[in-house]
């Protein structure tokens, strides 16, 4: 089936069966190996990718979901060579030790600060409560996306932020 | 006075003890690193392994035919076409490449597939037919010494034991007041390292196998291959790729994935990627040794700990891999961080057949920590003191011995890392709390680098390219694996060459380009790495200052190069302490001249100077006697004191741990954030071994729970607000006074969480993990007993 869909802003148009998982297709087919498999099954989130702005795990999705939609990769998430607000600030803050689980928790953090500009604590910590670190604790995780949320306000004057 | 101020900014610039940001950081945030199942190579091959699916049997007959009539197949490959030696070389070299007649535990790799795509070779591997024809396994490993039917290993299944005789226990033990003996439990802990274990074998024309993957240890993974294809070792060239996470589950095991993609890539003549999936990468691969502990330890009315008898057994699985290693540092940190005058410690790691454990950060003293810090919290309810008075009593000081009779003669800063726990958490024992909320501590001690168990091992090389433009490649044998070691030895480098930290970068660990510089385990990297890369960068700045004093006219003392200037100066006493504190001046510089070290550089080059060099370090000399366990077997030791608020619900017997205090002597924190990282890393890891990490293991030897929704590991839900506290006191041979201490952080919280849980309800358990239902029985028991 031809498949057409919105990657990192482009338009896309492949040829797939339909039944292939999203991560084979972002890696193989399109060559973006920034999503990471960890356990192929759901449980630790390194394959996030945004689906129309909302996080999901590409290896639970089927190439022929995402048709007409808009997908957004860890490649696809900072504006040329300005640094999205989460990956700054995941720098700065240093919440990145090994970096495998990072691409996935940087994106379920974008999505979360998509449609919650502020979020409390326990709303970052339920937001990412499917992406699985096993260097951090999860500390400079937390306060990266606080920063990065403090980032977003100074830029936009607290408008909306639709990606 | 100008020269001052730009003197003193640039005294502010040396990056050591700075936040720096970490150097693969930007790489890893935009998705452009690329880890080893990201690489791609033209003719790639995918591997899959056939296994065993018993725990103990013969194997009659393997099968291929079906799996090589599918499409796409392009071998099978078994024992039988191993050009050199079916071994894996760790400490001994008992473990199979792959299984020949016997196989010792399920998930064991009989046979390696390979074919044009991944899952036609997973697809493939379950067709290969294996007949086994099964045997009794031996599961239990407190059954396994002396076991009369089953031998797995030597006459009495024990792959190693170490004693410790100090004093006279016996005796101690008539004329103390109170005398504690319990037994204690720990279950395996897997290391879930969110990017599974993947390796690839790329063979050359020139007979050249290069190997790249996800590892800790490329010589290691050298050494294997060379084994296994009968190579020599200047034709395996073993890179390490970028690694998601390892914690001792990437020490050895990776010998044996570089084998099984070596092995067919070797055949074939084509390059071989294999990437375990997460199911087999858990039920397959090395976690941390279950343990059995009996502790006996007495104390008299005065508080001080008099003798301590212990046996401690833990379980090998079916190959001794890294166990001897592993038992060594249980052994040694047994009694804890204590003066004990006297104890006997008899340890054993059995064989049993199950997959074979290995390192885990905190490498085997995790499960006698537990109960050693258990021990002492009820030592002193007993004797009627407080838990930070009783410790307080017995800590180790400069000046002390430890119970291998090892002399500290500095870099001890246990007792500030107590009084700072302290300070911070403003808990006194006295003091109420709130029902159900109580607060636990611990201490413990880590010593640093291969010690006396792996002397042999424990030297580093590494060498410094300054380029003509001014920036700077280094190579080292150490690895990255997420501790931040690129960042901190990047950081040393450049204090020592005295160029800004961002003109300095690492290439990657390569077999070919250092000589063997031992494993990345047991916290070295800082100091081996480190005072290697120190060595041959002051030979690069030597060679700088003799031509910048030439150029400046003025004697070799009096140069100074910062940030990528050099100026002229009186000598002052810059790196006086030995933790390198940077120290002004006594007195404004009186002399003038400075120059960009560009021109110097450009000098040297010019003149063709040589601006490389080597460094060799060998760590200092450790010992160990094997029939007295009497000795100095670590070069220094980290030290920590941990302090849990917890609340328990008595209801559901749910344990939520409120906040945790760490505090770490870690001599001088380089970067203070990376230190923080591995503190708050650590800890979550040593609350997810005391709250929930269980795997289980059926009584056909099968591992139950090999996924991450049955295995649970903390989750952000289960992150809880961690203090961590850097404390230095600064070692002398470290690099700027640094010693490592990135396992500490996990080895002292399940005893600090069980101590606080027996502070608010008062229960005492004495089996990890304190699972709601393990403590909601205790407290049943506990209330029928009233």
């Amino acid at each position: 089936m031809k498949l057409s869909f919105k990657l990192n802003g482009k338009k896309t148009v492949l040829e797939v069966t339909g039944g292939e998982r999203l991560i084979d297709v972002l890696r193989d087919t399109c060559g973006l190996p920034g999503t990471k498999e960890g356990c192929g099954k759901g449980e630790c989130g390194a394959c996030t990718v945004l689906v129309n702005g909302a996080p999901v795990c590409s290896c639970l999705m089927l190439s022929s979901q995402v048709e007409g939609k808009e997908i957004t990769t860890i490649e696809g998430l900072a504006s040329g060579k300005e640094l999205h607000p989460v990956q700054r600030a995941f720098i700065e803050t240093g919440a990145i030790q090994c970096g495998f689980c990072t691409p996935g928790i940087v994106l379920s953090a974008a999505g979360l600060l998509n449609r919650n500009p502020s979020p409390s604590r326990e709303e970052i910590r339920r937001a990412v409560s499917g992406n699985l670190c096993r260097c951090t604790g999860y500390v400079k995780i937390f306060e990266a996306i606080e920063k990065a949320s403090q980032y977003m306000k100074n830029r936009k004057g607290g408008g909306s932020r639709d990606e | 006075m100008i020269l001052r101020a730009l003197y003193e900014g640039a005294a502010l610039m040396t990056s050591i003890g700075k936040r720096v940001n970490r150097t693969e950081s930007l790489d890893r945030v935009t998705g452009a690193g690329l880890f080893t199942d990201d690489l791609g190579y033209p003719g790639l091959l995918h591997a899959a392994v056939v296994r065993s699916p018993f725990a103990r049997g013969q194997i009659e007959r393997i099968d291929s035919a079906a799996a090589l009539k599918m499409k796409g197949v392009e071998g099978v490959f078994t024992y039988k076409d191993i050009p050199g030696h079916n071994s894996i070389p760790i400490i001994l070299s008992d473990q199979p490449c792959l299984a020949e007649k016997h196989v010792n535990y399920v998930g064991e790799p009989i046979a390696v597939v390979v074919a044009r795509d991944r899952r036609t070779a997973r697809a493939a591997a379950l067709k290969v037919v294996v007949t086994i024809k099964k045997l009794t396994p031996l599961l239990s490993f407190l059954e396994a010494r002396n076991h009369p039917a089953i031998h797995l290993f030597g006459k009495d299944n024990v792959f190693r034991q170490f004693k410790v005789r100090r004093g006279d226990p016996a005796r101690a033990f008539a004329s103390c007041d109170v005398i504690v003996e319990n037994e204690y439990r720990t279950p395996y802990q897997e290391h879930a390292y969110i990017e599974p274990l993947a390796m690839i074998a790329i063979p050359h024309p020139d007979g050249v196998v290069e190997i790249k993957g996800s590892m800790q240890c490329p010589f290691y993974v050298r050494n294997a291959v060379t084994r296994v294809l009968g190579l020599p070792e200047s034709s395996v060239w073993v890179i390490q790729a970028a690694t998601g996470g390892a914690f001792g589950g990437k020490e050895d095991v990776p010998s044996l994935l570089a084998c099984q993609a070596a092995l067919p890539a070797w055949k074939l003549k084509k390059p071989v990627k294999l990437v375990y999936d997460r199911t087999e990468d858990m039920m397959s691969t090395s976690k941390r040794h279950p343990g059995w502990v009996r502790y006996k330890s007495g104390a008299t009315k005065d508080g001080i700990l008099r003798a301590i008898d212990i046996e401690y057994v833990i379980d090998g699985g079916a190959y001794s891999t890294l166990s001897a290693a592993v038992l060594f540092r249980g052994t040694v940190h047994a009694a804890g961080p204590y003066r004990c005058e006297n104890v006997k410690i008899d340890s054993y790691v059995v064989a049993t057949n199950k997959v074979p454990t290995g390192a885990f950060r905190g490498f085997g003293s995790p499960q006698i920590l537990f109960a050693a810090e258990s021990q002492m919290d009820i030592l002193a309810e007993k004797l009627g003191l407080d838990p930070v008075e009783f410790r307080r009593r017995n800590l180790l000081r400069v000046g002390d011995e430890t119970i291998t009779g090892q002399k500290l003669l500095n870099s001890v800063g246990l007792e500030e890392t107590l009084e700072r726990v302290l300070e911070s958490s403003a808990w006194t024992p006295a003091a109420e709390s709130e029902k159900d909320v109580g607060f636990g501590l611990s201490m413990v001690f880590y010593g640093v680098g291969l010690g006396a168990a792996g002397a042999y091992l424990a030297r580093t090389g590494a060498n410094v390219i300054l380029h003509a433009d001014g920036s700077v490649l280094f190579s080292v044998g150490t690895t990255e694996l997420g501790q931040g070691m690129t960042t901190v030895l990047s950081q040393i480098v450049a204090d020592e060459l005295g160029v800004p930290f961002d003109s300095v970068r690492m290439t990657a660990p390569d077999t070919s380009r250092v000589p063997d510089s031992g494993p990345t385990v047991a916290s070295r990297s800082t100091t081996m790495s480190g005072n290697a890369l120190r060595e041959a960068s002051k030979k690069i700045r030597a060679v700088l200052v003799d031509e910048a004093a030439e150029m400046l006219g003025c004697p070799q003392d009096q140069v100074r190069i910062e940030e990528g200037k050099v100026f002229t100066e009186p000598v002052v006493q810059r790196r006086a302490t030995a933790a390198g504190a940077s120290i002004g001046p006594s007195a404004p510089a009186s002399t003038t001249g400075s120059l960009p070290l560009q021109e110097v550089i450009k000098s040297c080059v010019h003149k063709r100077k040589p601006l490389f060099a080597d460094g060799w370090k060998i760590a200092p000399p450790t010992s160990f006697d094997g029939e007295t366990g009497k000795g100095d077997p670590y070069m220094v030791y980290a030290w920590a004191t941990n302090l849990a608020k917890v609340k328990v619900d008595r209801e559901t017997g749910e344990v939520h741990v409120m906040k945790v205090w760490s505090a770490h002597d870690v001599g001088k924190a380089i970067n203070p954030s990376s230190a923080e990282g591995q503190i708050e890393g650590g800890v979550l890891q040593g609350l997810g071994f005391a709250l929930m990490e269980e795997m289980l293991v059926d009584s056909e030897g099968r591992i139950t729970n090999p996924s991450l929704s049955t295995y649970l590991i903390p989750t952000s839900e289960d992150a809880t607000e961690i203090v961590p506290i850097i404390v230095e006191h600064p070692y002398p041979e470290g690099p700027s006074g640094a010693k490592g201490f990135a396992e500490q952080p996990l080895m002292g919280i399940a005893p600090a969480v069980a101590n606080a849980v027996h502070d608010a309800v008062g229960v005492r358990i004495t089996e990890l993990p304190l699972t709601p239902e393990k403590v909601w029985r205790a407290l049943q028991r506990e209330s029928r007993g009233r």
